[in-house]
């Protein structure tokens, strides 16, 4: 099991996260089509070694949280919260 | 009782304290402190079970978690328990068990046939013989095998226990794993460093191999008493660690003593999920067999287990023993049983040189060097066995019981759940698990140091190396320990390859020829071996014989044991009971129950509930079973007016200056433009475009609206919206809020509903000029604050007034008065949803994951300008194709057919294939007849036909009508009303 630390909450049991998923992945801007937008919702790098996701604090603060994580031995790089600045 | 095979006092036996069991029908006595193996074997017995496979005799082997063989049926009060553990379990008085796997009895088992029939029988027939003809498997086949083959009987009403077992969150610096030599030094100095430890060992007392070995007494005692005494470290016998998760999650279960489990109210297992910084796995090697024929027979044991037995029941295994061994370790057993006057027949030791055979010879124990164990005589138990010198001529000696020692494997099996690769050490013939440090340490013998004083040392020194990583300082253990007696390296020895079964797996029945086998048919990996063969897939997970199949496996490829490698046993290290992991959390308490503000007051009018998701609803206020009360309901409200609780929808606030921009962007249709005192009916997508939920969303300020999601979704709309929010919108300056359980809410709808509402709120203008279909407003009911919607589920002129949760009961009850003279009563989730389907409203089994906006009849809905989640995607050719599922009604077209969901709409002419199927169907309120909603294929182009509603299972196939989904006041009349 996972675990995970909360920027907000400290070190807490990965079931009280909810994945969601790639977090390399940038949804299109506006004038994007189908291919964009298909990519973006189905195509995935699976990589061996390390990986950006998405991790929401769902039993906690609530708060998505980027995760860095080592697909292949779970080490856990780094924890921040999403960017506030970003997308619309 | 003092049988003959009980020489004398053990360390845990109690020679006051006899204890009276039963097995397979006969009374027999042990002590306490025995395990019923021991007692068993104190008994004189030998014959314990019968084999999986090929119903062989079978005995102990070992004397501990390890054992392959001496499974049993546990008789109980409860029923019966199949597969305890004989050499576990702890014996008690009035005990009763029975041997397993044998028919008509232990001694005649008429599928012993098995046996002599092997040739037909070799690893992997079941996936070649029964091939064909298919409908064979089923009939034939399957029923014969699961009669011959599997392990024990199960009983339903086992484990019906009122609280069988409870889980408990367990935090420490650093995990112990075994109270070892190794262990218990490494436990004293962590602790000395001030560190907090959490010991566990699987035994039900703490020393490992210093129970075995006198000289260690006082150390152990001294070691075990100074943990006791530390506040900082917790012991805990009896407790198995069943698996590594990673991040220092650690899972074991603890088997609670009788008069434990007694004190704490019939618990029997306790699951302890662990988190700790560091651990320090000091889970000790096992003793392996060596594979030659007939080594499964009964009497035919390990080595280290006769030792065991000796020591800590008083308990011979044989009054005649042999030894068959390849290392000096082994020799400890024959040095003990011959200082308690076993007349030891004799050693056949692999190897030419050995000090420990030189010590024997001294003792005056016959060792026969360079030499082989080729057979075992005796069906039921060994009477004589056959060796020989390489080449040389058979040799045979009269025994009782063949002791083996192949070796020890150090047990590695959660250091390489976490990762640890695997090292061949060609000193001990054995693989050793590298850890990475950051995670902790291997310690002892479970890295392949053997003897006390050694593997006592070395946890002493990691337990140190492991405390300054945790940047404390230890004190030195106390030193020095007991000396190891000096020895000679073993001679590695996997098989003495001769005619006739040699086992490698004992509870699975498979032998070296087995694995020859597997290498043959192209297994070669070993997990591949494995899973063709069933090596190591028993509950014991190949403890004593997983590397001498892997030995077998890489001699037939020509390569070294190293390159070979071996299998990495997942979790669980034991079979585990299900209740163990189930803890607290079964049958009211499976999950959590969700009860209205209004429960209470429901049940006092007779309602019966049902669970919608973690809820429980009222679904009818009445008793009686059918439709007659349901239809009751929905008709006062199509007639009348009725009342019911909606407080389980969604509710969520989301306010700020952004709260309109935002909801632009996660609803497919527009709300910005909202005005403020006035609802709208939106529509959710998911990113992939298909539906994701619908609901009413109101503005009740310029910067505040509320949302409602249906009741099944709204952890899941929730989540979606703080996602979007925070992955894509994170400029917009709004708040999200979960207010579904501040709120309740109740629907009061039906021709009467104005009255009642102007009645209940004398001081709102609901006339339809100032409060039109879709206003929203904030308004007090009998002096509470409240909220005031003007919206409809059921298709009714129909309001919604939501209140703080905490004055449910006075507002439902002051509704419930001004409601009086129109006769308002409460409709429960039946009525309700017969008064949706009917007015062709959707909900969860429609909204079902696969269905787009436009299957819906949505696609107008979504708005041509500006950006909203699923907008691309929603598009898709797919989607917009003709023939995808679309929402129609269905009706009979004889009324008196019913129709049921699930029904499949088929073509009546051709019949072949499915066009769809009804998702909801009801009585009508209106009129007499069934209508339902389906999702049928390219059905809005369908209005009209005629098909066919087929539910096989009923043998029920009424001819149908598709028609418009508003089955009720198209022109919305009613609702505007």
């Amino acid at each position: 099991m996972l675990r995970l630390p909360c920027p907000f909450c400290g070190e807490r049991d990965e079931t009280e996260f909810r994945f969601r998923g790639d977090a390399t992945v940038v949804r299109p801007g506006a004038g994007a089509g189908l291919d964009e937008f298909n990519a973006y919702v189905y195509e995935r790098a699976n990589p061996l070694g390390w990986h950006t996701e998405w991790w929401l604090h769902a039993a906690g603060c609530r708060r998505l949280l980027k995760v860095e994580r080592d697909t292949l031995t779970h080490e856990i790089r780094s924890v921040t919260a999403a960017a506030t600045d970003g997308g619309h | 009782m003092r049988g003959p095979a009980r020489l004398g006092a053990g360390v845990l036996t109690d020679s006051s304290q006899p204890l009276a069991f039963v097995f397979d029908g006969k009374s027999l006595r042990g002590l306490a402190g025995d395990t019923l193996a021991s007692a068993l074997l104190a008994n004189g017995y030998r014959l314990i079970g019968r084999s999986f496979k090929y119903h062989r005799p079978r005995g102990i082997v070992t004397a501990g978690p390890e054992e392959p063989c001496a499974l049993v049926e546990l008789i109980t009060a409860a029923g019966r328990e199949p597969n305890q553990l004989a050499t576990t379990l702890p014996l008690r008085e009035g005990l009763v068990a029975q041997s397993q796997h044998r028919w008509p009895s232990l001694r005649f088992d008429a599928l012993a046939v098995n046996d002599l029939c092997s040739r037909f029988l070799p690893a992997g027939f079941y996936y070649k013989t029964f091939m064909a003809p298919a409908w064979a498997w089923e009939k034939v086949f399957e029923p014969l095998i699961r009669r011959a083959a599997g392990l024990g009987r199960l009983e339903a009403t086992v484990g019906d226990h009122a609280d069988p077992a409870e889980i408990v969150h367990e935090h420490a610096d650093v995990l112990v794993v075994g109270a070892g030599a190794a262990g218990l030094a490494a436990a004293l100095t962590l602790a000395s460093g001030g560190l907090r430890v959490l010991l566990l060992e699987q035994d039900s007392i703490l020393g490992g191999g210093t129970l075995l070995d006198a000289r260690w007494t006082a150390w152990r005692e001294r070691a075990v008493a100074t943990l006791r005494a530390s506040a900082l470290v917790r012991c805990l016998a009896r407790t198995t660690v069943l698996g590594a998760y990673g991040h220092g999650v650690f899972g074991a279960l603890e088997t609670l003593a009788p008069e434990e489990s007694v004190r704490f109210g019939g618990v029997r297992e306790r699951l302890r999920v662990i988190r700790a910084r560091r651990v320090v796995l000091a889970c000790g090697a096992i003793e392996r067999l060596i594979a030659f024929p007939d080594n499964d027979r009964p009497g035919v044991m390990l080595a280290g287990a006769a030792l065991s037995y000796l020591r800590r029941q008083g308990v011979t295994v044989g009054q005649r023993p042999v030894f068959f061994v390849n290392n000096d370790e082994a020799y400890e057993a024959a040095f003990a049983l011959k200082a308690a006057g076993v007349p030891v027949v004799g050693v056949v030791d692999a190897r030419s040189e050995s000090l420990a055979a030189d010590r024997a010879t001294a003792a005056g124990i016959p060792v026969f060097r360079d030499c082989a164990v080729e057979s075992v005589s005796g069906g039921a138990g060994v009477t004589a066995i056959g060796f020989s010198k390489l080449g040389g001529p058979r040799r045979r000696l009269v025994a009782d019981s063949l002791l083996v020692s192949g070796g020890h494997s150090p047990y590695a099996v959660l250091a390489t759940q976490l990762g640890a690769a695997l090292r061949w050490r060609e000193s001990i013939a054995a693989f050793t698990p590298e850890l990475d440090p950051g995670l902790g340490v291997v310690a002892g013998a479970a890295r392949g140091i053997f003897g006390l004083g050694r593997a006592a040392s070395d946890g002493a020194r990691l337990g140190a190396q492991v405390a300054r990583a945790l940047a404390t300082a230890p004190a030195a253990v106390e030193t020095p320990f007991p000396v190891d007696p000096p020895s000679t390296p073993l001679a590695a020895l996997w098989e003495v390859r001769r005619p006739g079964k040699s086992f490698v797996d004992l509870q699975n029945d498979v032998t070296a020829n087995d694995v020859r086998l597997a290498h043959q048919e192209g297994y070669e990996h070993v997990e591949h071996m494995k899973r063709f063969t069933t090596h190591g897939m028993a509950t014991d997970q190949g403890r004593i014989g997983g590397l001498v199949g892997c030995a077998i496996l890489a001699a037939a490829r020509g390569i070294p044991v190293a390159q070979a490698g071996q299998p990495k046993p997942r979790p669980y290290a034991q079979p585990t009971p299900f209740a163990a992991l189930a803890g607290g959390e079964v049958r009211k308490h499976y999950r959590p129950q969700r009860r209205l503000p209004l429960h209470i007051w429901h049940a006092a009018a007779g309602a019966t509930f049902v669970s919608t998701g973690l809820w429980l609803r009222p679904l009818v206020y009445s008793a009686t079973p059918g439709w007659d009360p349901v239809l009751e309901e929905a008709r006062h409200v199509r007639q009348g007016v009725g009342i019911t609780d909606v407080s389980t929808l969604g509710k969520l606030e989301v306010s700020g200056p952004d709260a309109g921009r935002f909801l632009d962007y996660i609803y497919a249709n527009t709300f910005s433009s909202l005005a403020v005192g006035r609802a709208r009916y939106g529509i959710m997508l998911r990113e992939d475009g298909m539906m994701l939920d619908d609901g009413t969303t109101a503005r009740l300020a310029p910067n505040q609206f509320v949302l409602t999601t249906t009741t099944a979704n709204t952890a899941t709309v929730l989540e979606h919206m703080e996602f979007q929010q925070q992955a894509h919108c994170g400029r917009m300056d709004l708040l999200i809020s979960d207010v579904t359980d501040q709120w309740a809410q109740f629907a009061v709808a039906g021709p009467r509903a104005r009255e009642v509402i102007a009645a209940a709120l004398p001081a709102v203008d609901v006339s339809n000029e100032a409060f039109p279909f879709m206003a929203a407003a904030s308004t007090d009911l009998a002096g509470i604050p409240g909220r005031l919607f003007r919206i409809s589920f059921s298709g009714e002129l129909a309001y919604e007034i939501a209140i703080p949760a905490r004055h449910a009961v006075e507002a439902w009850q002051a509704l419930l008065e001004a409601g009086r003279r129109w006769d308002i009563r409460p409709y429960g989730l039946d009525a309700l949803n017969s008064l949706r389907i009917e007015k062709g409203h959707i909900t969860g089994a429609e909204l079902n994951g696969n269905t787009s906006a436009a299957d819906l009849g949505f696609g107008r809905m979504l708005k041509k300008q500006g950006d909203f989640v699923g907008r691309i995607l929603s598009q898709r050719p797919g989607l917009l194709a003709a023939e995808r599922l679309q929402l129609v009604g269905i009706r009979p077209v004889d009324p008196s057919r019913r129709l049921r969901n699930g029904m499949q709409l088929v073509d009546g002419a051709s019949a072949q294939a499915s066009l769809g199927y009804i998702t909801s169907s009801t009585p009508a309120t209106q009129s007499s007849g069934w209508l339902g909603l389906a999702l049928l294929s390219g059905g809005r182009a369908r209005l009209g036909q005629h098909l066919v509603a087929s539910s096989p299972i009923h043998a029920d196939h009424p001819a149908v009508r598709v028609v418009s989904p508003h089955m009720l006041d198209p022109e919305n009349a009613r609702v505007r009303a």
